[in-house]
């Protein structure tokens, strides 16, 4: 059996006294595509801040490569996130810099690499995204999904073992969202990547997903293939799926009441 | 008894947040000092801030300079004219630029112009995720970011003061010498006479330190805007550089104060 690349076990987290995430555990194995799916406010961007270790948890451990993003060292987080590529939801560029010197920034500071090498590489990434000759652009002058595309040619410049994504196709117009998750089953099929998407987007997960994870009020609810997903009988994934209001309204009144509670601390 | 209760605890609480920010502050300080041990700082990201705050102030610092001589020349011909010391106008002129209006000057137009554009810069990038970006390159923002902004404005603080002391008192030369009709030599004699090494090196401490506050605290500002939910989005940006402007300017009164009981 396969030793999972990402394992996470009994991750609590709190924004004040309020909890977000509950308990939650879950593995990602090498080589597959995990969609973690979920409604506004059930904490996915919350789980995915804590893989990345951009937050420290109230209590439990992810295991990333095996090494403990948690308490890890440093320079062993260091290490760790020169194998990682994520791709911001609005693409994070830094906004002094074009898109080439973008792209080229992890390269430039972390290895060694001459600047003509540098250089081609840039191209072979801007390629891949179809972004050719787009390299001296400000991030300003790119529309969102040019944006969101040479943040992934960014995420992807170090040839990572683990890709992140954050809400890859919000706010695209359908064609550009159906590309874009072409793009990603290509990466994992080119290049053997390990990808985790967050993302609220139906299409998106039914597409691209080999496993899919649904959080609800900071709780996994599901964890399954594609079709087991579809299949449900929780009320709540069946709402999701068939885009209908939730009904339970004690969960309205905790999402509003913790908006609240995030607002005052 | 109860309102009492709630102004002592709302005191308490207010003073344990501002402790906070205070040590914050600091370690955010010691965190950017101390990155400068932990690689290559980026020569090419230096140079591009130095060319930001120091280029780009140059215009400004010149025009601000040449008005605040010309207007302090105006000021001390009227009040030495009614003692018959006008021979010490050079003197007053000079004295006044390099121990006190160059520095204070040049640091305010430093915070009105470089203070609030970092700040405001910073707190965009922190917006924009820009420094989760960063960390998950494994790229320290303190080295990358923060250090290059830090050392320009250590460089060219002290070096636009210099620029600003020695056109204030061409300003004052002007209100003397050409408006004024007193003799160029009394003028420039008098300036040369009464500056002294100490008065110079004074003056060039005070900038180093003004420098300092001048990007410290809007960095700081930007660097933590998501420390406050009511800080994010656009306002948040705007509300944080209102804070930066205000309590640079003030911090570096501050240290003007201490620096000048220092020196005397």
């Amino acid at each position: 059996m396969v030793s999972p690349i990402i394992s996470i076990k009994h991750l609590f987290a709190h924004y004040g006294n309020t909890q977000v995430l509950n308990d939650v555990n879950l593995d990602v194995n090498p080589g597959e595509i995990l969609v973690v799916m979920g409604g506004s406010g059930s904490g996915k961007s919350t789980l995915l801040k804590h893989m990345l270790g951009l937050k420290a948890p109230s209590s439990g451990t992810v295991m990333i490569d095996d090494v403990n993003i948690i308490t890890a060292k440093n320079k062993q987080l260091q290490q760790l996130r020169k194998k990682m590529g994520v791709a911001f939801q609005g693409g994070a560029l830094l906004s002094s810099l074009n898109v080439a010197d973008n792209i080229s920034l992890p390269l430039e500071q972390n290895t060694s690499l001459d600047t003509q090498t540098i250089d081609i590489m840039v191209r072979m990434k801007l390629e891949l995204m179809n972004m050719s000759g787009t390299g001296h652009l400000m991030p300003s002058e790119l529309s969102g999904g040019m944006l969101k595309r040479a943040g992934l040619a960014r995420a992807v410049i170090m040839d990572p073992k683990l890709l992140f994504f954050d809400e890859p196709s919000a706010g695209l117009d359908p064609t550009t969202a159906v590309e874009l998750d072409e793009l990603i089953l290509t990466l994992r099929d080119a290049m053997n990547i390990t990808i985790v998407v967050v993302t609220h987007e139906l299409e998106s997960v039914f597409k691209i997903a080999d496993r899919v994870v649904v959080l609800f009020g900071g709780e996994v609810v599901a964890n399954g293939t594609v079709e087991e997903i579809k299949n449900s009988t929780d009320e709540r994934i069946q709402n999701m799926i068939n885009r209908k209001p939730n009904t339970n309204k004690d969960d309205g009144e905790v999402y509003f009441n913790r908006l609240l509670n995030k607002r005052e601390s | 008894m109860g309102a009492l209760f709630n102004s002592i605890s709302n005191l308490g609480e207010t003073t344990h947040k501002r402790i906070g920010s205070i040590g914050l502050a600091t370690l955010f300080l010691i965190r950017i000092i101390s990155s400068l041990f932990t690689g290559l700082v980026s020569f090419k990201q230096v140079l591009k801030q130095i060319y930001f705050i120091g280029n780009r102030s140059l215009a400004v610092i010149i025009v601000a300079a040449l008005f605040t001589g010309m207007v302090v020349a105006l000021q001390f011909y009227d009040t030495l004219v009614r003692f018959g010391s006008v021979d010490l106008l050079g003197s007053a002129v000079a004295l006044s630029l390099i121990k006190e209006l160059g520095p204070v000057m040049t640091a305010l137009m430093l915070i009105a112009r470089v203070g609030s554009a970092t700040c405001s810069e910073i707190g965009i990038m922190r917006n924009e995720q820009q420094f989760d970006a960063l960390d998950c390159m494994a790229i320290n923002s303190y080295r990358y970011v923060m250090l290059p902004r830090l050392l320009a404005a250590l460089i060219c603080t002290p070096i636009l003061t210099a620029i600003f002391d020695l056109v204030g008192i061409g300003g004052g030369y002007i209100v003397a010498v050409h408006i004024q009709g007193e003799s160029p030599g009394a003028y420039i004699q008098g300036v040369l006479d009464t500056i002294s090494y100490k008065d110079v090196v004074v003056g060039q401490i005070k900038s180093l330190v003004f420098g300092l506050f001048i990007i410290w605290i809007p960095l700081y500002y930007g660097y933590y805007l998501h420390l406050s939910q009511k800080n994010m989005g656009a306002e948040g940006v705007s509300n944080g550089t209102t804070q930066a402007v205000v309590m640079s300017a003030i911090i570096m009164l501050f240290s003007d104060y201490i620096v000048s009981s220092l020196a005397l």
